[in-house]
């Protein structure tokens, strides 16, 4: 004990005082921590209030919804299922079963799409069971997404930490012009696009062999780096037309494979920019040793390398899958009958002429929630760790 | 085919195995996947959206037919038909917003003036278009906002870029500084506020437009109480965007809150304790020793926040679909809006003017805030 504290008996002082002393250091005084508490409790209000008023309107009906607010079941009003049950039909298909079908299914139709457009399958019919289809295609788009984003961002954000890259200045400079007469080339010009490309692929290899080691200045893995997080910035309007148009030239517009790739590449900087930093921070001594006792790049950095940094993985996994969920924007583009995500689904319904069932989508909402909810609270588990602080401070 | 003992099969001995090959151009294999798909679906189409924003799109028997017409789509959306919907309207400045022009250019220039002696000529390059982009929202501003007249999609954006990053930023500092205090159930607290990020935006839009509905909703008794219980918000433009910046505030609050949370966590707790212990009040505890320890970390992440921000489209299209009229359209928005009204080129460009808005302002802040406070940070 300090000397302060004996100085002063808590007999002695008056009771504002003692309101506004913190009792020790590292405390906080009495008052201080009711004025906190307090201001915590109305924000979890204001945070909880929404999704509590979505999830009670789920149990309404028209009239419940219709005579004005009610707020508490059962006190206000009597809940009921009428909402759920629309949505849980009994068509054919439409059932839990159906949506394993469809992700059985979904293997087969990708292997169809790549084979021939025209032999596509459809087992779920979309206009009957639009739930439990949206809710399989924004299952199977997540999941294989970010798969696919997690597995090549972390590749690439791995070899960025540990191998030295020095792309020549002019060899990029090269790339950029051809990529600006492939385009030239077959929209004024009316050149196929396969052809354009393919000839400027192959003058590109040809210009690099040829004039690759006469350019002096280089660029390092801090600029490719840079270049792939500040992808970020890059709204998603400016690309999603171009992107719709090439899908459209060959044949994968409202497939899974199109929302598959472009929300993988949507998200790349960020798993790139996480991962990266995971990678740089492992000590280096255990991947030398390895590689003195003949371990390969890919041996490493799959036995090693990746068991090492299984939390930060963990959560960027969960913040890539979350993200993928969530996505509405290239979705509305690229998927508009056939592969409906949840969000589009939602949105679709919204703008129905009706009106809107405030009940009917209260419930949707809820389905489409509830597994974020569930992955966000997993997330900061990993946060508050401090998993992924490291990215941001620089 | 049974190979003879002793000799190896002939394929093995001229070249490797598929496993050898792999790992002699591991290098190549580990970031081409990636550097390919970024320039397949970010760098070529970024390239390819100049030509839709350059032409006349249309869609003919075999695919798309484009007819170059230069800089009409631009020049449309700054000073022909599509002037009211992008700018603003844009009559006579009142004397208000001229002086708050010529203040802001005056600042400008003097910017430009003070800074070279100290940068090389690419920073001055840099800077020149920094300046032009201020100078050019300065008249913009100063024609529509402050003349009185109605604004567009371009002010509307930087509407929820410029306060809604203010606002949450300060509201999330102060609940991670609440959060970071010795207080009773902070993981529970911790576990609340970070829900509303991860919830999908098209959820968040229509929950907050069932909340915030004028007839039926919740806080119904509380428009009453107050007495504006007829008072529709979505019929007003101004409240209506307010609206729209507090829902989405609602969303990223938890973004800063978690980041800021972190930082303050981050910062020694001795230093703390023994400005305590000299008797520092809080108030100065924060100013001298927690504030400069996080600034690079609030600078970082409200450059992220603000990157992230520039992208809204999902609120005000599910909450008011850019209405009334256009006043809470995003340029998203109003760029998807056009597509859907087939005029590719249009769309395109005003995407595009985004895309240099949204660059020029984010770098700037990267290039004058951010990087100055790492390199203070770093001594």
């Amino acid at each position: 004990m300090s000397t302060a504290s004996f100085k002063f008996d808590k007999a002695d002082r008056s009771l504002m005082e003692r309101l506004f002393e913190p009792p020790a250091v590292g405390k906080i005084s009495p008052a201080a921590s009711l004025v906190a508490h307090f201001l915590l409790i109305v924000w979890s209000l204001f945070v909880l209030f929404p999704i509590y008023w979505v999830i009670i309107t789920s149990f309404k009906n028209a009239v419940t919804v219709n005579l004005g607010p009610f707020y508490i079941p059962f006190l206000d009003f009597q809940p009921d299922l009428d909402a759920w049950r629309t949505q849980f039909n009994t068509e054919p298909n439409c059932n839990f079963l159906g949506i394993a079908r469809q992700f059985g299914l979904f293997f087969y139709n990708t292997f169809a799409v790549i084979i021939s457009p025209l032999a596509e399958i459809q087992p779920m019919d979309p206009q009957i069971c639009k739930i439990y289809h949206a809710f399989t295609n924004s299952i199977v788009v997540s999941i294989f997404s970010t798969a696919f984003c997690i597995a090549i961002g972390s590749m690439a954000a791995y070899a960025l930490a540990r191998i030295q890259y020095k792309p020549k200045f002019g060899n990029i400079m090269m790339f950029v012009g051809l990529t600006v007469l492939v385009i030239f080339a077959t929209s004024y010009a009316g050149v196929p696009w396969w052809a354009s490309s393919a000839v400027a692929l192959a003058l590109f290899f040809f210009l690099v062999r040829a004039f690759g080691k006469h350019f002096k200045r280089s660029l390092g893995n801090g600029d490719i780096l840079f270049w792939i997080i500040s992808q970020r910035i890059l709204p998603p309007i400016v690309v999603v037309i171009p992107i719709y148009i090439m899908f459209q030239a060959v044949g994968l517009l409202d497939t899974h494979l199109a929302l598959i790739i472009v929300y993988a590449v949507a998200n790349l900087p960020i798993v790139v920019w996480l991962m990266h930093d995971f990678f740089a921070n492992l000590p280096i001594e255990l991947e030398e040793s390895a590689q003195l006792d003949g371990a390969t790049r890919l041996g490493i950095f799959w036995e090693i390398v990746l068991p090492l940094t299984r939390p930060g993985l963990a959560a960027t996994t969960l913040l890539t899958l979350i993200l993928n969920w969530n996505e509405y924007l290239f979705a509305v583009f690229l998927a508009y009958a056939k592969v409906q995500t949840m969000p589009i689904m939602v949105a679709a319904k919204n703008a129905g002429e009706k009106g809107i069932f405030w009940w009917e989508m209260s419930a949707i909402i809820v389905i489409m929630i509830i597994p974020v909810i569930l992955m966000a609270i997993l997330l900061t588990r990993f946060i508050s760790r401090g998993v992924l602080l490291g990215a941001v401070k620089g | 085919m049974i190979g003879q003992p002793g000799i190896p099969p002939a394929g093995s001995s001229r070249s490797e195995s598929w496993g050898e090959w792999f790992d002699r151009h591991s290098r190549t294999f580990f970031i081409a996947p990636a550097v390919t798909l970024i320039l397949i679906f970010a760098v070529f189409p970024t390239f390819y959206s100049i030509v839709f924003a350059l032409s006349r799109v249309r869609f003919t028997g075999d695919g798309l037919s484009f007819r170059f017409v230069g800089l009409q789509n631009f020049y449309k959306q700054f000073i022909g038909t599509e002037q009211v919907h992008f700018l603003g309207k844009i009559e006579a400045m009142d004397a208000f917003g001229l002086v708050f022009f010529i203040a802001v250019t005056a600042a400008v220039f003097w910017w430009l003036y003070r800074s070279l002696k100290t940068t090389t000529w690419i920073g001055m390059a840099g800077r020149a278009i920094s300046a032009a982009m201020a100078i050019f929202l300065a008249w913009v501003i100063g024609a529509t906002l402050l003349s009185g007249n109605p604004i567009g999609t371009l002010l509307t954006t930087l509407f929820y870029v410029i306060i809604g990053c203010a606002l949450q930023f300060v509201i999330g500092l102060g609940l991670a500084f609440l959060c970071s205090q010795p207080v009773r159930a902070k993981n529970f607290f911790r576990v609340v506020f970070f829900i509303p990020l991860m919830i999908t935006p098209l959820g968040v839009g229509f929950a907050m437009r069932m909340v915030a509905d004028s007839s039926k909703g919740p806080l119904l008794p509380l428009f009453n109480l107050f007495g504006i219980g007829s008072w529709i918000w979505s019929a007003d433009a101004w409240s209506a965007r307010f609206v729209m910046m507090i829902c989405d505030s609602w969303q990223w609050i938890p973004f800063i809150f978690i980041c800021m949370l972190a930082a303050l966590e981050n910062v020694p707790r001795d230093h703390v304790e023994a400005a305590q212990v000299d008797g520092a009040s809080s108030v100065q505890i924060f100013r001298e020793i927690t504030w400069p320890q996080i600034v690079p970390v609030a600078v970082t992440v409200l450059l992220i926040r603000m990157i992230e921000a520039f992208k809204i489209v999902d609120l005000p299209n599910i909450m008011t679909g850019g209405g009334p009229g256009t006043s809470t359209e995003s340029m998203t928005l109003h760029s998807y809006y056009i597509w859907r009204a087939n005029d590719f080129g249009s769309s395109a460009a005003i995407a595009y003017l985004l895309l240099i808005l949204t660059v020029v302002i984010c770098a700037s802040f990267f290039n004058y805030v951010v990087l100055g406070q790492l390199r203070k940070a770093r001594g």
